[in-house]
């Protein structure tokens, strides 16, 4: 019984210091652990607290929908960054990126009447297209002038920020009475079954079948398929073409790529206006799939710097950010849960957060913990 | 006519000290924290912390000057924080930076939860409960200088005293000479018997003082309590204007009165009903620097030892 113990400790070993995910696992547990001690501190019962989370992201379809659509942005802009982590270039500038994406999706989708099938294609392509261009500049800055990448990337945010509200006071554009543009046409919505919930037959077929009508209460749409596939795209362009290789060649090593022939100025553009679109299309799915609109900002939405914490916890790998976005959509969804249930403060989701990125940044520590507990068993 | 523009004129040089004078501390964190090799992404967070403490303590304490202090400390232990995970272990710093930010918010949120009866928003302190403002009413009402002076918090004239101060320490001391040579070559530094990794953990340390200093410069004078929004992306300004100031105390005081300047600028052209809107004037500060950036300061370099983590060789 005890040595299968101490098999079982060397396992978990190997599994936390030598397998990147055991590893990642780890750190999301002791993040969690964090959050409970916070809450236990408070005078919350953590577990009654995780319990509510856990219920509130899983126990109805609607639920699991929610978190499904929040996730969806938070995985784009997690792949935005990781994608411009693996060229070696640090992207603040997807929040900026995914406001350009936004608001170009929402003039396209109610300024152009176009046929249902080609507005939303047109819309999605359109905003993709001008927040790569937006991300862009900033790498063509540092390619040209040397500017750095955070700073640049840093003021484009609040360009873009501004630019957004300039945009809502304007007229044609804003909703008269309100601090909001005009939602774009049906043409571009991407919701699914849109018009068929809200006719007679529809409603009358959802009366009788309560499943469907929780989930479709929902503003389910097309963005998480398109947010996989995009991450399999990523995934594909970074490790299966020669794109993907001079632009790992040139975040590997600069000067070695450049001695290897690789022009390192135009990759950085490249990195950075993939990237940018990448954070654009969260921006514009949101708007053709749930908010269709834009709204005044005050300050940052937070899907760019959520992001950063995505591509960190996903190690920058593409797959990995499907998970690491689910997880932190999952995590604000169900963790907003706890504040109306026990008054419990719902920003513990930024400190489970905040702890597995920072156990993240230091695998030192828990390999050193483990090694000592190890060590100890094998005395015995 | 001349009255006018030299009022006007005052006026926009009162808002800008006011707006620079938060950037100023925290981008001075900046400077210490990245000379001696440490990245330090994490002052917004740092910055938030401070924010939150200072208009907290300043609520139930009354001192602004205990509050002051507090959010010094406050910001300091996640410097602590950061420095225990980017030198004593090794991490990625970048990365500790990023988890500082989320803590930093996610506690500033949940302690003003349990403190304020549920609400993101601390209560107001009360007006005398302020910053002072040690030169208001020395010069003639309505002169040039009482336009400019009348109404600025201790906080500014603290933070031009930092960088003085901050200055000196780098560049005229034995000690600035360490922390230095330890952020180029901390291995040269070894040898000579310069304890690397001391001198880290105070740069980060203090870069967390001076960053929690400019979060309370925000709520303990430019306005009188804190909420969520208050700090959005200021640290991230102080970053970009110390990598702008070349990672010089100096060069980062003219970089936040650039961003405060424009900013300044920006409040002063909005009470009027000009055909351009606020919206676009607001943008002035960020396509001035990226301007600035590309026409005039060219490549800048970080000290070569910076975001490298340094360890000891073993002997085995």
């Amino acid at each position: 019984m005890k040595l299968a113990f101490k098999d079982l400790r060397k396992k978990l070993y190997i599994f936390a210091t030598e397998k990147t995910i055991g590893f990642t696992l780890i750190s999301i547990f002791l993040g969690l652990v964090v959050g409970a001690i916070f809450l236990a501190a408070a005078g919350f019962n953590p577990f009654q607290a995780y319990g509510i989370i856990f219920r509130g992201i899983f126990s109805k379809p609607s639920y699991i929908s929610y978190t499904i659509i929040r996730a969806t942005p938070l995985i784009l802009t997690g792949l935005s960054i990781a994608f411009a982590f693996k060229t070696g270039l640090f992207n603040i500038g997807a929040e900026g990126q995914y406001i350009v994406g936004a608001v170009v999706a929402t003039v396209v989708g109610y300024f152009l009447h176009l046929p249902l099938l080609i507005h939303i294609p047109v819309v999605i392509v359109l905003a993709v297209l001008a927040a790569g261009i937006w991300g862009g500049l900033a790498g063509y800055f540092k390619a040209k002038f040397g500017v750095h990448e955070v700073i640049s990337t840093i003021m484009l945010n609040w360009i873009a920020l501004y630019f957004q509200n300039f945009l809502i006071y304007t007229k044609g554009f804003q909703k008269p009475g309100g601090e909001t543009s005009y939602s774009i046409q049906p043409t571009a919505n991407m919701m699914i079954l849109k018009t068929w919930k809200q006719s007679e037959a529809g409603r009358e077929w959802l009366l009788q079948n309560p499943f469907w009508k929780d989930l479709l209460r929902t503003p389910m749409n097309w963005g998480f398929i398109i947010a996989i596939l995009m991450a399999i795209l990523v995934w594909f362009i970074l490790n299966k073409t020669t794109l993907g290789y001079r632009l790992r060649a040139v975040g590997f090593n600069k000067f070695a790529a450049e001695y290897g022939g690789i022009n390192v100025n135009k990759n950085m553009v490249i990195s950075m206006f993939i990237a940018g679109g990448l954070a654009g299309l969260a921006g514009a799915l949101q708007i053709v799939g749930v908010s269709h609109k834009v709204t005044l900002i005050a300050a940052m939405e937070g899907y760019g710097f959520d992001g950063i914490a995505v591509a960190l916890i996903a190690n920058s790998s593409a797959l990995g950010c499907i998970l690491a976005g689910i997880l932190f959509g999952a995590l604000k969804y169900g963790g907003a849960k706890i504040q109306p249930f026990m008054q419990a403060p719902s920003e513990v989701i930024s400190i489970v957060i905040g702890s597995i990125v920072f156990f993240i940044s230091i695998p030192k520590l828990i390999k050193v913990i483990l090694t000592k507990k190890n060590k100890k068993g094998d005395s015995k | 006519m001349i009255d006018t523009i030299f009022s006007n004129l005052a006026l926009i040089i009162g808002t800008t000290l006011m707006y620079s004078t938060p950037l100023i501390y925290t981008s001075l964190g900046g400077v210490l924290s990245e000379n001696s090799g440490v990245i330090n992404i994490g002052l917004e967070g740092m910055m938030v912390i401070g924010a939150f403490a200072g208009a907290a303590i300043g609520y139930f304490v009354g001192d602004p000057w205990i509050a002051f202090i507090g959010a010094g400390i406050a910001g300091g232990l996640f410097g602590l924080l950061h420095a225990f995970a980017s030198v004593t272990f090794g991490a990625n710093q970048v990365v500790s930076g990023i988890a500082v930010n989320f803590l930093g918010i996610g506690i500033a949120l949940f302690l003003s939860r349990m403190f304020f009866e549920g609400a993101t928003m601390t209560k107001s302190i009360p007006l005398d409960n302020k910053m002072p403002r040690p030169l208001n009413g020395i010069f003639p009402k309505g002169s040039f200088f009482s336009i400019i002076f009348d109404n600025q918090y201790a906080t500014v004239y603290l933070a031009l005293l930092m960088v003085l101060i901050v200055w000196f320490f780098m560049y005229k001391t034995k000690y600035g000479l360490r922390l230095r040579s330890v952020g180029e070559h901390p291995t040269a530094a070894d040898t000579l018997g310069i304890n690397v990794m001391r001198i880290r953990y105070f740069a980060v340390i203090i870069s967390g003082v001076f960053a929690g200093f400019g979060g309370a410069a925000m709520s303990l004078a430019i306005v009188s309590n804190f909420r969520p929004t208050l700090i959005s992306g200021h640290g991230f300004i102080a970053l970009a204007a110390m990598i702008f100031g070349k990672w010089k105390p100096q060069g980062a005081l003219l970089a936040c009165l650039l961003f405060g300047g424009a900013q300044g600028l920006a409040v002063f052209l909005g009470q009027f009903d000009f055909e351009i809107p606020t919206q676009l004037i607001s943008m002035l500060p960020y396509i001035i620097t990226i301007v600035v950036l590309i026409g005039f300061v060219g490549k800048s370099s970080a000290p070569s030892a910076d975001g490298i983590p340094y360890e000891k060789e073993h002997k085995n």
